[in-house]
């Protein structure tokens, strides 16, 4: 039943907002609506009944569809993490003016619902049918309330995902022909046969469209022109949760469905996947532009998450799981800061900024804390999951998890440039007259911190929902 | 569990600083971040006394911290002989060096003085926690924890650019270092399953000797990074951005130690792979006599200083490479109690010069600060290693484990290494403290010794650095090397055969005899004439500290950039994006030119797919192709 009601409430809660028209009250509707699907996202990671945590019912029997909704080890993580991502978002950006705030957050429930059902679903159908419905908000999301260029950065997200989608589509109704039972049923698809040659194609069409969603070198161009203009809630939604789906759709799909080609694949996935890390964090180092730098820096994180996805080991798979949560957690408080400073001095260029620290103290020291988890710093959350995915790199290959580990310098490099540029210094121009961050983007901030460090000491109940995850799908890879 | 508590004191003091550092008085903060480290001094000799009284110190594990399937990791603390020396020196340091800044750091705001010692706090915490972790991971988290600390300490005064240069550089570098740290974890999990210590020393039969050696080399590329070696040794000396307590802090009781205490717990690795040792031993003395050349050409205190610091490093990593763990660790104990002497001593001549640090325009100081000038004399002898000072009986046991382990050579640079020691630091003496003040008149007016909370860590850090080698009596001298009996149950594979006393004294005349004319021709030079020259010639690259920064920027650190420049204005906008882009712009131009469908996007769409299939298409054929490529290059 908490399986429903997670998409249920963002559902309806998000056609009830489309229609409010005062501002005010669809902000404080929004907040409700988020808590609610945030306590429900604990009470199911919390929950053990299988009546509970399981839905099934007939949906399209002629095609051999049903709505089949689970939560299990990795979509535990997950949907906590899109849960918990609303109510921060949402406080962060809480001051912030939309016009036609109602659809605004409309939109925004929709596309979580979209992303819990693609987390939820068991069923291929059904999880295409989520998976385009967290896409079409965005896309309305970034073209209505976006920057100057939304149009026609938007356009290029859109075809990119789209096309994405397409191959996706072809690649599943192949598989759902090919089944002996003609089901979308999780575990028709995970069973059904198909020839060498037919998996190696169809791994292709399947896996182009969750690359270009994670998104790996070099399918990444849509994403930091896409980060950079759309407004800064929608970004975190994206960055923060959106990105996962591609992560969580080969942990779910991809593996299973084609063991033997994920493996015969995997060296040239790697590479590229290093390749990327390498390079985006190069270029992140010469940014000039708050937004940019943070977009490249997840286009790195998110390399290091294919590479060990494909590595094929139990550990690295492991440490992808709980990295997608902590990634969210640590991107998500990125952007609140970048977008604390755009909103205060209207600028987010480097080379404007400085000795904010001065003038912003509190923000610094949170920025800085988050900053320490973006280079997975011990005792942040994001250095389990980063040691167990360099790890899991090792086993596969150790001379490559040397090379991909070069970007952990050059992480150090571009984000402690990035503290220096804003925050240390003399004050600027710009900067003489700044002033401390508001009571609820610190708000948002604070509890950011907290979750980075709790799971940075004791990521052991993490580790412990990731098992059931990485047990459940590293034993079909032979 | 009383082990706890040592690292919880800072971590307490750390925080409280931190979350109050606006509303508490200067005087609360230094009481509650000296404090700290004092409970924490008390709590590890308590420690230390049960441990040499043989107690059995079973610590139990905190709490799971990674337990997966393929391997478990504890957060777990381990207290042994190594350990409670280590804290012992980290704490007891650390103390007065905490107290020392109380003064030192008084000018500060207030809120900027708590944010100092709560930093200072985190930073003895850090070191702490890899002191004492029972596993490499643990270690690990204390070892990447002091960079950081470094980074915020280095970078205090955070309006000042090249400050925070030289913090970013002093993270960095570091971060190279753990690079190889962290693979040399990976390949003991991926062989042993373990990372505990116990497990792993227990378990080394298991290991080819091709993991052995791979695992302690790359562990070695760690404490490169952490302890200032050739190659990344270069953030060291720019570390002096920070206050000048905070370089005593990394120099003597904390950081750059780490890379020796880690070596040296791992002896039972190192000493099964002769090629680690010589690699240990070669770098080791060869940052001694380069550190050692700098050093002799530097102007500013605090670099010549900072020079000596890495070049004694040198002599502990060769100490380690020669098997002569005990007197490594013998070193690092001796090297605590002068360095910390000398950097302080050196803050308080700074501090009555006004933040004056060019040795140019010092000079006769002997008289007007009489403490901090006898204070200083015995740290500068005992670095020289004139006995019965302390640095002379462990470095000497460092020269002669060289010397009877067969290597000759190491044995004759390191003492050419001492020589240049004792010249450089008495021509540090006799400029700042002999001869006539050359300061300005203004400052010479203001000239007066520093306060008690200056002088009396001063006071105590100078009678540990003229008795601290007692500790360690050799037999020669009738002593019985009781840190060596000490030491022994962790430092199982010590190899260090036995000398002829007749031997044994006659290396010890040589070293003495050259460290003593080193220290002759200093004074000779330097109080007839004390202005330092503009070097010329050869003497202006060894100034230059023979341009290894310049050397880095161009080989490394610039050609990265431009890639990264290049990435950015070229590739990223023409290449993969104009691609992209020109593929959407031909494709509505087409579809609206052919009309297809009256939708322009839908064409869009539906071309698009098109062409994706066919560039799939391509692909594929070529995959093959593709794979073995890359199949050949790895």
């Amino acid at each position: 039943m908490i399986a429903l009601l997670l998409i249920l409430v963002p559902v309806i809660g998000g056609l009830i907002a489309l229609f409010i028209k005062n501002e005010t009250t669809v902000k404080g509707f929004a907040l409700l609506v988020s808590i609610i699907t945030l306590l429900l996202a604990l009470a199911g990671v919390y929950s053990n009944s299988s009546s509970q945590l399981h839905y099934d019912i007939s949906w399209m029997p002629d095609l051999g569809s049903r709505i089949t909704l689970g939560l299990d080890g990795v979509s535990k993580i997950l949907v906590l993490l899109t849960a918990i991502s609303l109510p921060i978002i949402i406080t962060a950006t809480y001051k912030n003016t939309y016009p036609g705030a109602g659809k605004f957050y409309g939109l925004m429930f929709l596309c979580q619902a979209g992303m819990l059902g693609v987390f939820l679903s068991m069923d291929v159908l059904l999880f295409y049918f989520f998976w385009e419905l967290a896409l079409i908000p965005a896309y309305f999301l970034c073209s209505i309330w976006g920057g100057e260029k939304r149009i026609q950065v938007t356009f290029k997200f859109f075809v990119y995902t789209f096309v994405g989608s397409l191959l996706m589509l072809v690649s599943i109704l192949f598989i759902y022909f090919k089944t002996p039972d003609h089901s979308f049923a999780m575990q028709s698809f995970y069973h059904v046969k198909l020839s060498a040659s037919q998996a190696q194609w169809m791994f292709w069409l399947f896996f182009i469209a969750l690359a270009i969603k994670m998104p790996v070198f070099p399918f990444h161009t849509w994403q930091p022109d896409t980060y950079e203009q759309a407004p800064t809630a929608v970004t975190m939604l994206l960055s923060g949760v959106m990105v996962k789906m591609g992560v969580f759709a080969v942990i779910r799909w991809l593996l299973p469905i084609f063991p033997q080609a994920s493996q015969n694949n995997s060296s040239i996935i790697i590479i590229f996947a290093v390749i990327g890390m390498l390079y985006a964090s190069l270029i992140a180092i010469r940014q000039d532009d708050m937004k940019r730098l943070i977009a490249y820096s997840s286009i790195a994180h998110v390399g290091l998450m294919c590479a060990a996805l494909f590595s094929n080991q139990q550990v690295g798979m492991q440490g992808v799981i709980i990295q997608m949560f902590n990634h969210g957690i640590v991107i998500i408080g990125l952007w609140i800061v970048a977008d604390a400073i755009e909103k205060q001095l209207g600028t987010r260029k480097f080379s404007e900024l400085g000795g904010l620290a001065q003038k912003a103290p509190t923000l610094a020291i949170l920025f800085v804390v988050l900053c320490l988890a973006n280079v997975a710093l011990p005792l942040t959350n994001a250095f389990v999951g980063e040691f167990l995915m360099f790890n899991g790199l090792f086993l596969y290959n150790p001379v490559i998890a040397g090379i991909a580990l070069i970007a952990i310098i050059l992480a150090a490099v571009y984000t402690l440039n990035m503290i220096q540029k804003i925050f240390y210094g003399n004050t600027v121009a710009l900067t003489e007259n700044a002033h401390d961050s508001s009571f609820n983007i610190n708000a948002a901030l604070v509890i950011l911190v907290i979750v980075v460090i709790v799971l940075g000491i004791y990521p052991q109940p993490m580790l412990n929902l990731a098992q059931q995850g990485a047990n459940l799908f590293i034993t079909k890879i032979p | 569990m009383l082990v706890y508590l040592v690292p919880l004191f800072p971590l307490l003091g750390f925080l409280l600083n931190g979350l109050f550092r606006k509303s508490l008085s200067k005087s609360i903060v230094g009481i509650i971040g000296s404090g700290a480290i004092l409970a924490s001094f008390i709590v590890s000799c308590i420690l230390f006394f049960d441990v040499k009284s043989g107690g059995a110190l079973q610590v139990q594990p905190l709490f799971q911290f990674i337990n997966i399937s393929s391997f478990k990791i504890d957060f777990a603390f381990q207290v042994d002989q190594l350990s409670a020396l280590f804290l012992l020196i980290i704490t007891g340091v650390g103390f007065l060096i905490h107290v020392y800044s109380t003064s030192y750091m008084h000018d500060e705001k207030n809120e900027h003085f708590a944010r100092y010692f709560s930093y200072l706090n985190l930073f003895v915490f850090s070191m702490l926690f890899l002191v004492l972790g029972a596993n490499y991971v643990i270690m690990f988290i204390g070892w990447e924890g002091v960079g950081l600390c470094s980074y915020l300490l280095i970078g205090y005064w955070f309006k000042n650019d090249n400050y925070n240069y030289a913090a970013k550089k002093a993270f960095v570098m570091n971060r190279i270092g753990d690079v190889g740290f962290l693979l040399g974890i990976f390949w003991l999990l991926s062989k042993l399953g373990t990372a505990n210590y116990n497990d792993v020393f227990a378990n080394v039969h298991q290991l080819s000797s091709t993991d052995i050696t791979g695992i302690t080399v790359l562990l070695f590329i760690g404490a490169i990074g952490k302890s200032a070696q050739i190659p990344l040794y270069t953030w060291l000396p720019d570390a002096m951005a920070g206050p000048t307590p905070v370089s005593a802090l990394i120099h003597a009781a904390t950081m750059v130690t780490a890379g020796i205490y880690m070596v040296a717990r791992s002896n039972a690795l190192y000493s099964l792979s002769a090629v680690a040792e010589n690699l240990v031993a070669i770098v080791g003395i060869a940052t001694a006599l380069l550190a050692a050349t700098i050093a002799i050409k530097q102007n500013d205190i605090k670099k010549v200083l900072a020079y000596s610091t890495v070049s004694q490093l040198g002599y502990m990593f060769l100490g380690l490479g020669v098997g002569a763990y005990t007197g490594s660790v013998f070193h690092v104990m001796t090297h605590a109690f002068f360095k910390a002497l000398l950097f302080l001593g050196a803050g308080s001549v700074i501090h009555a010069l006004h933040n004056q640090q060019d040795m140019r325009y010092m000079g006769g100081l002997r008289k007007y600060l009489p403490v901090t000038h006898i204070t200083f004399l015995a740290g500068c002898l005992a670095i020289s290693g004139i006995p019965p000072f302390s640095g002379f009986f462990s470095k000497d046991e460092i020269l002669a484990a060289a010397y009877a382990n067969h290597h000759e050579v190491y044995w004759a640079l390191g003492v050419v290494g001492a020589g240049m020691t004792a010249f450089y630091m008495f021509r540090l003496y006799a400029t700042t403290f002999l001869g006539e003040f050359r300061g300005t008149e203004e400052q010479k007016n203001h000239l007066h010794e520093s306060p008690l909370a200056i002088t009396i860590p001063l006071l105590i850090l100078a009678l540990l650095a003229v008795v601290g080698g007692f500790v360690n009596v050799p037999g020669v001298f009738g002593g019985n090397s009781s840190l060596h009996q000490f030491l022994a149950p962790v430092l199982k594979t010590e190899n260090v055969p036995e000398l002829t006393s007749s031997k044994d004294f006659m290396l010890m005349g040589v070293s003495v005899g050259v460290a003593i004319l080193g220290i002759v021709i200093a004074l000779a030079k330097y109080i007839r004439k004390p202005e330092l020259n503009e070097p010329q010639g050869l003497g202006k690259v060894v100034a230059n500290k023979w341009y290894v920064d310049e050397i880095y920027n161009t080989l490394i650190v610039n050609p990265l950039s431009y890639l990264g420049a290049f990435f950015k204005n070229v590739i990223e906008k023409s290449g993969i994006d104009g691609f992209v882009n020109g593929v959407g712009t031909f494709i509505q131009y087409s579809s609206r030119r052919l009309r297809l469908v009256q939708n322009g996007k839908v064409g869009t769409y539906i071309l698009l797919m098109v062409f994706s299939v066919v560039v799939l298409f391509v692909v594929f054929w070529n995959q093959t192709n593709i794979i073995d490529f890359f199949q050949k290059i790895f």
